[in-house]
């Protein structure tokens, strides 16, 4: 039990995909100028992390071994079409700002990389929890982005006004500030850590 | 087919639209291995041309198998498949005909499947030049430009990091800036630096 609830969490702490492993960054950075962007991203990407182990460690041993990669792809890109088309159905304005980056969940490093790491080796409930984890934590990660990007680029909060006398920091809605936030985030978590490791 | 698109085309996905640095794509490989120059110009090369194969062939695909039938849905699943099995391909072709060519590429093919840049241009081309009043030919030429030029723009990006890169090894960087935050922020001020090039109209 103590093992399973591990795996659930190191993917919100320890082996967090977007601050530790630095996976899955193309939809963490081209999403994240709304809240709302983050979060849709964030639940249409755990489902399909929570789909693909579940299944890929279900069939993973009748996989062979040297044609791995074609078979999870396929098994990814199939959830996603699935999250394509449920989200054009029911949330065709978050499909709308998404764009490209709905069908792009395929490429996601990070899916393919826990089928590989984690998925193809363990059994179902420990594959569950881990791509529960994985799921979470990048939510989360993609809501402290998206929060900080909303709130200081243009003064709204899931689109409530917050900062009334305060003029936006355009720069932060835009390309580059994405990756300035990202790079400040990472370095910041890596100075906590080691001030921690060292105390 | 005027030479203003083609310009446009050409100017966008190289600057304006730099995939990397505006669109966020092949970012993984980006922070991963522009460490050093040579590694990243291989890399640069070996997207490029799996850019411009990879334009071709799911624009055949799109064209005379995905459009007929109307089963725009299932672009994802076959996209990504064929471009798995191209790359596949192409590491095989390579390991059998020279030594040497696989030993410098070799280790870059399996990243190529999973990088953004290759699915993410083949995505795009069937939304830009799918539309109804693009003949054929048109939309041929533009989407094996885009890829084309999606790869530049990613070598001319590569290049610049990796070379600012190995100079940033001789500096005093605080301990935990090391490496890949400090990459992202060179990459935003980079990126600030090309959303100059956005004003270009045409």
């Amino acid at each position: 039990m103590k093992k399973l609830l591990r795996e659930f969490f190191k993917g919100i702490g320890s082996e967090n995909p977007i601050f530790r492993l630095i996976l899955g960054l193309c939809p963490a950075l081209a999403v994240s100028t709304s809240v709302v962007n983050g979060l849709g991203m964030g639940i249409a990407a755990t489902f399909v992390l929570l789909g693909s182990n579940i299944i890929i460690s279900l069939v993973r041993k009748s996989i062979p071994d040297q044609i791995r990669i074609p078979c999870f792809i396929v098994i990814i890109a199939t959830f996603v079409t699935i999250v394509e088309l449920m989200m054009k159905a029911y949330a065709p304005e978050l499909s709308k700002s998404l764009g490209i980056f709905v069908p792009l969940i395929v490429v996601n490093c990070m899916v393919l990389g826990r089928a590989e790491a984690f998925a193809c080796r363990e059994g179902v409930l420990a594959s569950t929890l881990d791509a529960l984890g994985m799921g979470v934590g990048f939510t989360l990660a993609l809501l402290l982005i998206s929060a900080i990007r909303e709130l200081l680029g243009n003064g709204t909060l899931l689109g409530f006004l917050i900062l009334k006398s305060f003029d936006p920091v355009l720069y932060l809605v835009l390309a580059p500030g994405a990756l300035l936030v990202i790079g400040l985030l990472i370095g910041g978590i890596n100075f906590l850590s080691s001030k921690r490791r060292s105390a | 087919m005027d030479l203003a698109m083609f310009l446009s085309v050409i100017i966008g996905a190289i600057f304006i639209n730099n995939f990397i640095l505006s669109k966020f794509l092949g970012l993984c490989s980006f922070i991963g291995i522009s460490k050093e120059t040579k590694p990243a110009l291989y890399m640069g090369v070996s997207v490029t041309f799996v850019t411009t194969c990879a334009s071709i062939i799911t624009w055949a695909i799109y064209n005379f198998i995905l459009a007929p039938f109307h089963i725009e849905y299932l672009r994802t699943i076959s996209f990504i498949l064929v471009i798995a099995s191209f790359v596949q391909f192409v590491e095989i072709v390579i390991k059998k005909f020279s030594q040497a060519l696989y030993r410098t590429l070799g280790i870059y093919l399996p990243l190529i499947t999973v990088n953004c840049a290759v699915f993410g241009v083949a995505v795009l081309n069937s939304e830009m030049f799918f539309k109804r009043g693009i003949n054929t030919l048109t939309s041929f030429t533009m989407s094996a430009l885009q890829g084309f030029c999606v790869g530049l723009g990613y070598i001319l990006v590569m290049l610049f990091m990796s070379g600012i890169r190995e100079r940033l090894e001789l500096c005093d960087i605080p301990k935990s800036f090391k490496d890949a935050p400090i990459a992202f922020i060179i990459a935003s001020l980079m990126s600030m630096a090309f959303m100059g090039f956005s004003g270009f109209r045409f």
